[in-house]
């Protein structure tokens, strides 16, 4: 029973504490405000940084999960005696089950000239006839670079609205001559470069033509970059088993002949990197955050020195040390939080606008709230607890003297 | 330490032989020499002094505020250099009740809050807080000023606020640091009265003064020049 009794007499400090903090706080408005409006800032820009990341990277996983779906990337470098792949290989691998499909990579670049217009360091991907069915939308006109093209090496090419606009102004560039790297090419059509986030990520070709003839291009007549479709977005892990098998043999057994990229470990790659850049950022914004708590110290130190004579009457009357502290650290504590739950709503408001101009999905993040919510009230406490201190080991009757 | 005497009936508090140096740049200056005092329970006594006599240490260490340099001080079974901080605080919030010169209350509470502060830090819970409160404010007379501000009441209001908030936590001592020291002859006078009842009613009382005639109020004067205490007898008087 008495250490119940004194357990309630430390509730009622406490509660008294609050209210004795809250009309502190409101003794110096102006104070008060500005104090907390430096933790407010420090919250609002974590709090807006992380959450609007965050919506990017979200926005990002689902543009990958709707287009990457069912697709994985084979980079093989080949052994000494098989520097890559050929005709008879993609055959083997098209056996494979659930594989729809594959276009081989073959990347030139290239000197584009026509007439006097010249533009270097362009890039050309050499692809076959699959690459249509799997970009369904992207011609926009002429032909399809079809499996006859690819067989002759055809010098056929389609070429992406920048280069239309650049050789072939106001002209219709089918059945035009292009010159690649002094070579002569016929365009056969006109394509919409591949603007999805997985595109950006190995770079968008502005000429497409037959893979043969970039193999030849190149003086090469092997494959070294694939992309493999499959018939359904789950066989991933299958398929790349099965293939890491079928390239084994192809490969002799060697180590390190080939990578296998799915959509998952691109995505996988991503969301390191945008949390790190979030941490990052975060990490800047918190400077703000200490900034803010150092504003915090000031004022209670400030606080302390004024209300000398004042902590001097309680401790005489009876407060103990420890009851003074707590006072102080409930005011500082107060003045933190009140600072960074304002800098939570603020935050939340920002970047759902930042979302909403970036056209991305705002997602509230939890884990963001808890972490302004969090690193405030600990901003309160680290940065409260000294003045606190201070103002608990003042002496009686030192502070009495001034009266 | 000392083993203490079997306690007598009554007896407060035991001085004995304290001193009290400060530091006062490289030197040490003694502000209390020796000073040996013994009060019982129910007394009404006057320390009487001039400015600078050492009375003001005096009434501090008697309030456990200040620790003796030297000497012995027994304080109901307690030996008060022994004492943490946090039981001196304690000794603070329920045996003693400390009336200051200028009243000293906060400015920003009314005079019930006031009041109510050393019960807060007691842990008293809300509603007992305010019956009691209001119980010492009946006592000392302004039942009809409990809700005003410090600054909207008179030196003489303000001094009762002070002693009811000096009463309310039921403390066996009642320590008046000059408590007519601001106030006119006739408000001293009343506030005088006011001591003569709370001391009929068994409260110990020590008064800390430098005018005779307030001193003369007591049943029992000491005087205190240059940190020497002596006993006054008979007519009390002083120089």
């Amino acid at each position: 029973m008495n250490a119940f009794a004194s357990f309630m007499g430390m509730v009622y400090m406490f509660i008294e504490s609050c209210a004795m903090a809250i009309e502190n706080i409101m003794q110096n408005r102006l104070r008060s405000f500005l104090t907390i409006l430096g933790i407010m800032i420090g919250v609002t820009a974590v709090i807006s940084l992380i959450t609007t990341i965050s919506g990017v990277s979200n926005s990002i996983s689902s543009s990958f999960t709707s287009m990457g779906a069912g697709s994985l990337t084979l980079t093989a470098t080949g052994s000494d005696l098989k520097e890559g792949l050929d005709d008879d290989d993609f055959t083997r691998i098209l056996a494979l089950e659930h594989v729809r499909g594959l276009t081989p990579n073959v990347s030139v670049s290239c000197t584009v000239t026509s007439g006097k217009t010249s533009e270097t360091s362009i890039t050309a991907t050499g692809t076959n006839a699959y690459y249509f069915s799997v970009h369904e939308n992207s011609l926009k006109s002429g032909r399809k670079i079809n499996s006859i093209d690819t067989e002759n090496m055809a010098r056929v090419c389609l070429i992406n609205k920048d280069l239309v606009e650049s050789f072939f102004y106001g002209v219709s560039p089918i059945g035009q001559t292009l010159y690649l790297n002094r070579l002569q090419f016929t365009v056969i059509g006109i394509f919409e470069s591949d603007s999805s986030v997985a595109s950006l990520l190995s770079g968008s070709a502005k000429i497409l033509m037959p893979y043969s003839t970039a193999l030849k291009m190149n003086n090469a007549s092997l494959v070294n970059n694939l992309t493999i479709y499959m018939d359904s977005a789950n066989a991933s892990d299958e398929v790349e088993e099965e293939l890491g098998t079928l390239l084994d043999e192809i490969f002799s057994y060697e180590d390190d002949t080939y990578t296998i990229t799915t959509m998952d470990s691109i995505e996988e790659t991503m969301n390191t990197m945008m949390s790190m850049m979030s941490a990052l950022l975060g990490g800047i914004a918190s400077i703000a955050l200490v900034v803010g708590g150092i504003g915090i110290m000031n004022m209670m130190l400030t606080s302390v020195t004024e209300r000398t004579v004042e902590i001097g009457l309680k401790k005489a009357i009876g407060a103990e040390p420890g009851q003074i502290q707590i006072q102080f650290l409930i005011e500082s504590f107060l003045l933190s939080m009140i600072g960074g739950l304002c800098g939570v709503a603020l935050g939340i408001g920002l970047s759902a606008l930042m979302c909403h101009l970036m056209g991305t999905n705002f997602v509230i993040s939890y884990g963001a709230i808890l972490l302004g919510v969090g690193f405030s009230a600990a901003v309160g406490i680290i940065f409260g607890w000294s003045p606190a201190r201070k103002a608990s080991k003042l002496s009686p009757i030192d502070a009495l003297r001034r009266m | 330490m000392q083993k203490m005497e079997t306690e007598q009936g009554g007896c407060f508090f035991r001085m004995r032989n304290i001193v009290k140096r400060y530091p006062l740049g490289d030197e040490y200056v003694t502000i209390l020499k020796g000073i040996s005092l013994d009060i019982d329970e129910g007394e009404f006594l006057s320390v009487l002094g001039p400015s600078g006599s050492g009375k003001s240490t005096l009434m501090n260490i008697i309030g456990c505020l200040d620790l003796p340099t030297e000497g012995e001080y027994i304080l109901r079974n307690n030996v008060v250099l022994d004492l943490s901080e946090k039981a001196l605080s304690h000794i603070r919030s329920r045996e003693i009740g400390f009336i200051f010169q200028n009243s000293q209350l906060l400015q920003r509470m009314d005079a019930m809050k006031n009041v109510e502060l050393p019960l807060i830090y007691a842990g008293v819970r809300p509603k007992e807080r305010h019956r009691r409160a209001e119980e010492m404010l009946c006592k000392v007379g302004l039942e009809d000023r409990m809700h005003h501000m410090p600054n909207q009441l008179s030196g003489g209001q303000q001094q009762r606020v002070a002693i009811a908030r000096a009463l309310v936590t039921h403390p066996s001592l009642l320590l008046a640091d000059e408590p007519t020291g601001a106030l006119d002859q006739t408000t001293g006078r009343q506030i005088m009265d006011l001591f003569h009842e709370l001391n009929g009613e068994g409260h110990t009382i020590i008064m800390i003064t430098h005018d005779v005639n307030i001193a003369r109020n007591a049943r029992r004067v000491v005087n205190i020049i240059d940190g020497v205490m002596t006993e006054a007898e008979g007519e009390v008087t002083f120089a």
